[in-house]
């Protein structure tokens, strides 16, 4: 499985006033728990900078990178922020995210083929948010045909499905668990992403619902997914889960963990 | 006074055939379409609204309550003439420019709604002009406006601005919510008013027009 840490967002308060300040340390620190924890890639994200955002991106990914040894997700849908922050980068980044919506492909379509990199494709139609399992699976497909078209490798394509909440719709959370499996399926060697959080809006006990529903991905054959290292339970689900799909020989993570404490029953 | 009590009851609880029948039976009885409409159905709803702002009730719940509510306004709809029953006021409502998110605007159109407002919806990815044109056209008391993106937000004060230029922005007010939205933002864009969720929303309009 391969974890976002999703945590360095402006959106929290606290990454806001660290970025703000230009508080390295409080980043570098945010940075390291979440590899720590086992993530394989640091999201980064100043959308709420606005005018400032490409500044902040572009100090975020010098100051993560400096701390961690590990390749950024660059989270933003404003080219010009994508571009800037994508320069500074070392290695290989994942950019975080690229649509159909006609601008958006049109800007980003460019950059991100620039420079070898993964990308995060949102199944989100031209004018709409998907709701069933046959509108992601088309929105995906061909999103990937048209990266691939420029050359993209199928490998570096990550397809988020778009998570919608089931307090609105009981059906949306089958709707992406099909879509999952669906492209997985299609597309042999392709990565599928997404966060959990939308999920379970307008729900009570919404962590509950989100490790319930990272379980289910995984065994739809999800093989990426953006959240919280840090956050114990959710991580014990996830090695519980990789391990019980049979992807965890000897079961030596699972026991790794709850050796080293990771684990909580 | 007739009493409502079962038929708000049924309202909140999601009953669709318990409260249709309620509603059929207080008909039966000769209640007024009015009276029923306000102390029967916003009347529960109001009281889901403000429960689902305590956290006490869930989207679920509220979302069942709304479509309980519509279905007694089935039974209602033939007996209102126009001009008969009256709204609470006008709101023309969207999602902003460059965002294609209605999950959250569609439930403050439906609390709304389900509180006496007379909504029209403009959609999403609602350009500014498009917010100009229906303000014009129908004349509403409310502008509300939804952004669930950081990078989408501007569309908002663009939008407050294209209403400035037109000579509309005095005869409405403007409310904002949205998942990246604040208090804050919407003093700095200068929004009358922010909604952070959908039951916040009634609350906010009726103080907006003065209502309660």
């Amino acid at each position: 499985m391969i974890i976002v840490g999703e945590k360095i967002n402006t959106s929290r308060r606290s990454i806001a006033e660290a970025v703000e300040r230009r508080d390295d340390r409080f980043i570098a620190e945010v940075a390291r728990s979440q590899v720590e924890a086992g993530a394989s890639y640091i999201d980064v994200n100043a959308g709420t900078f606005l005018e400032r955002e490409a500044e902040c991106l572009c100090w975020l990914v010098e100051t993560v990178q400096a701390e961690v040894d590990v390749p950024l997700c660059i989270d933003s849908p404003n080219p010009v922020a994508l571009g800037e922050a994508m320069k500074r980068h070392k290695g290989e980044p994942m950019i975080n995210s690229i649509s159909l919506e006609p601008d958006r492909l049109r800007s980003l379509l460019p950059i991100v083929t620039a420079q070898p990199c993964r990308i995060v494709a949102l199944c989100m139609a031209e004018t709409s948010m998907p709701t069933t399992t046959e509108e992601r699976v088309q929105a995906g497909s061909e999103l990937i045909e048209r990266l691939m078209n420029e050359g993209v490798p199928l490998e570096s394509i990550f397809v988020d499905p778009l998570i919608q909440p089931v307090s609105v719709d009981t059906r949306m959370g089958v709707a992406a668990l099909k879509a999952i499996q669906t492209i997985m399926e299609k597309f042999e060697g392709v990565n599928t992403i997404c966060g959990l959080s939308n999920i379970s809006f307008g729900l009570p006990e919404r962590r509950l619902v989100n490790r319930t529903f990272l379980a289910l991905c995984m065994c739809s054959g999800l093989s990426a997914v953006i959240l919280d290292p840090t956050d114990k339970q959710l991580m014990s689900i996830l090695l519980a889960a990789e391990m019980l799909l049979g992807r965890d020989e000897y079961c030596q993570d699972y026991i790794d963990a709850y050796q080293d404490g990771r684990i909580s029953g | 006074m007739r009493d409502f009590h079962l038929l708000a009851q049924a309202v909140m609880n999601g009953d669709i055939k318990a409260a249709v029948a309620q509603t059929q039976a207080a008909l039966d009885a000769g209640a007024d379409v009015q009276e029923l409409i306000d102390r029967g159905l916003i009347a529960a709803m109001d009281e889901v609204g403000e429960k689902f702002s305590k956290g006490l009730l869930f989207v679920p719940q509220m979302l069942r309550a709304a479509k309980t509510m519509q279905e007694c306004m089935k039974l209602l709809q033939p007996l209102i003439k126009e001009g008969e029953v009256t709204s609470k006021g006008k709101v023309l409502i969207g999602t902003v420019k460059g965002d294609l998110h209605d999950i959250g605007k569609n439930l403050v159109s439906m609390m709304l709604e389900g509180a006496g407002f007379a909504i029209t919806d403009l959609g999403v990815d609602v350009h500014p002009d498009k917010f100009v044109q229906k303000t014009q056209e129908i004349e509403p008391d409310i502008v509300a406006m939804s952004a669930l993106l950081s990078t989408t937000m501007p569309a908002m004060p663009a939008t407050i601005e294209a209403l400035t230029r037109a000579g509309l922005r005095d005869r409405v007010k403007v409310m904002i919510g949205g998942a990246p939205v604040t208090m804050k933002y919407a003093q700095e864009i200068n929004a009358d008013s922010y909604a952070p969720d959908a039951g916040s929303a009634v609350t906010e309009a009726k103080k907006l027009l003065g209502i309660d």
